[in-house]
């Protein structure tokens, strides 16, 4: 600071609005774009989205004279165009978690509730700005992944799928409806949680640490609930095919929506419960 | 609305330690009422409750008449900057500001007139993490004003600043207070309240312990000491000393006498012929003076009492 500004008269405000909910949404925008992480981990996403895919269809187009009848066979086009959606989801669900834990580890948390008392708007506005973002930025990403992995395997008429192809179109826009589901279900964690270690570890438990666990089950077992998980549920979203032992595309998504409401709504109890 | 600032038997437990107990005051518009009390008295918890962050185990506190969080405007109502940080580091001032104007349709030529106010416009674009504490004060200040707020809340405002800042600071309660806004301002140092507070709320332990104006509790406080010098000091003291009254012998020709005005001793003094070189009402003790009012109440014993007492 290089010197004391003189104190002159406040310039009285011109405009004194009430609080709603689409302008915190608009606050919640400027908060979201307006963080180096935020553009980081989008970007992040939206790199491995498109990475995996190409790498994963050069490397297959090139070995495929070498690759056995039976490895052949279970390389499915749409499997390598949304490889990069299982990675890119531990890059959304961290940022999911950030955008409620950053505010609390660094105290922003009672501006944002001075500002808006009521609280609710502000899980509300940053679940649907956070969410449509996501959606947006991981859309672009899956058409390019699908269509830029056609091309490499032009070459392979068998690893050649139409977008036009049933069901197609659902899985490919599906990996970005998933990925924009995991963000809400994280960002749901962190605002339970409020810490972004816990919440990382929390999101990381219930995706990654559970559903292996699953397998020390009798398989009965592990058939009967595997199916119900969040991330196995939400996984049909963009699955082709559908085991025996898996839910059908709406069923599965439709339960993962459900997840990410019970856990919001955990959320927003606890949200205008407890002390900041 | 006569009453800016309403508790009713506030109360506010943390596990089992009650930190706001049975607190009632009011703050009252357009003057600046200081918020007197230790470091760990419950000023800050107070201050929490007023804004709805915490919410009290019992009582109740009403801003203009309504909860902080039933107001439809609430930034319009009281501006408030607290004693712990809320900024996020990752973000720049500017960015910050837009973000809190925007939930109140704020426009951005108030953002930016509000960052040449406190003087933040050449980091305005810097992230507020690298802040040192007087630009994060200043940050905080351009926010709690940018509702145009007929109240301001502050939380221990010149704690650990730089004197620069702590001019800055007390400059822009008075230029507050000129406009007729309200202002309410904690601090644990009494020298801090008496040049800037018409009105004073002292609490200890979560309990007020006064309520009263300024000038009335600089007046008990300073206990009626007055500093005398003169060349018929012994003689003066014969005449001053009675049952209500002592008088000290600093040194020779030097006293300090309890227990009257300036006035009655000035008076004595003319009517005995007594030359007085100096007569001055001592309010050095002030400090001393809370220091006693508080002194049953302090949580924590002096040793580990922060070293930003020095600053006085």
């Amino acid at each position: 600071m290089s010197s004391v500004p003189s104190i002159q008269r406040l310039p009285r405000a011109a405009h004194t609005g009430r609080v709603t909910q689409t302008r915190v949404v608009l606050s919640e925008w400027t908060k979201l774009h307006s963080l180096r992480s935020t553009r980081w981990s989008l970007f992040a996403g939206v790199l491995l989205t498109i990475a995996f895919p190409l790498i994963f269809a050069a490397v297959t187009s090139s070995h495929w004279g070498t690759m056995s009848p039976q490895e052949r066979a279970d390389r499915h086009p749409l499997d390598i165009a949304l490889a990069g959606v299982n990675v890119s989801q531990l890059a959304i669900a961290v940022l999911g978690v950030l955008v409620i834990t950053g505010e609390y580890s660094t105290g922003m948390i009672r501006a944002s509730f001075t500002a808006v008392p009521k609280r609710l708007p502000v899980l509300w506005a940053k679940t649907a700005v956070f969410g449509v973002v996501s959606f947006l930025l991981m859309l672009a990403p899956v058409l390019i992944a699908f269509f830029a992995s056609q091309a490499i395997l032009s070459r392979h008429h068998i690893l050649q799928i139409s977008f036009s192809h049933p069901r197609v179109a659902r899985s490919v826009i599906g990996g970005a409806v998933y990925l924009m589901l995991v963000g809400v279900f994280a960002l749901g964690i962190g605002a339970i949680v409020r810490n972004t270690a816990g919440g990382i570890a929390t999101f990381a438990a219930i995706f990654f640490v559970i559903p292996p666990l699953m397998n020390i089950l009798p398989t009965s077992w592990n058939n009967a609930i595997t199916q119900y998980l969040p991330s196995e549920a939400g996984r049909q979203i963009f699955s082709l095919t559908h085991g025996a032992h898996s839910l059908a595309p709406w069923p599965g998504g439709l339960l993962f929506v459900g997840y990410c409401a019970l856990t919001l709504g955990i959320a927003a109890v606890l949200l205008v419960r407890r002390d900041t | 609305m006569n009453r800016v600032i309403e508790a009713r038997g506030l109360t506010k437990d943390y596990g089992d330690k009650r930190a706001v107990d049975a607190l009632s005051f009011s703050v009252r518009p357009g003057v600046v009422t200081g918020f007197l009390g230790p470091n760990g008295s419950g000023k800050s918890t107070t201050m929490r409750l007023v804004l709805g962050l915490d919410a009290p185990t019992a009582g109740d506190v009403t801003v203009n008449g309504k909860h902080y969080r039933d107001h439809a405007a609430p930034l319009h109502e009281v501006g408030a900057l607290l004693e712990a940080r809320s900024v996020h580091t990752g973000r720049s001032a500017y960015n910050h500001l837009l973000a809190l104007a925007r939930t109140h349709g704020i426009s951005r030529a108030r953002v930016d007139d509000l960052i040449d106010l406190v003087g933040l416009r050449e980091v305005a674009r810097k992230r507020a993490g690298k802040f040192s504490l007087g630009m994060g004060q200043r940050l905080g200040i351009a926010a709690a004003l940018l509702g145009d707020p007929s109240t301001i809340m502050l939380d221990e405002p010149v704690n650990g600043l730089d004197p620069e800042g702590i001019h800055w600071m007390r400059s822009l309660l008075k230029g507050l207070a000129t406009e007729g806004r309200t202002v309410f301002v904690s601090s644990h140092l009494m020298s801090e309240m008496s040049l800037t507070a018409d009105h004073l709320i002292v609490i200890g332990r979560g309990r007020k312990i006064a309520d009263t104006s300024t000038a009335q509790f600089l007046e008990a406080a300073s206990g009626n000491v007055v500093r005398v010098r003169s060349p018929q000091a012994s003689d003066l003291r014969r005449l001053l000393v009675g049952p209500d009254v002592t008088v000290q012998a600093l040194d020779p020709g030097h006293l300090e006498v309890h227990g009257l005005t300036a006035a009655q001793i000035g008076d004595a003094a003319a009517a005995n012929g007594f030359a007085l070189h100096e007569l001055t009402p001592q309010q050095a003790s002030l400090e001393e003076a809370f220091m006693d009012l508080t002194r049953e109440d302090i949580e924590f014993r002096a040793a580990e009492i922060e070293p930003e007492e020095a600053v006085a």
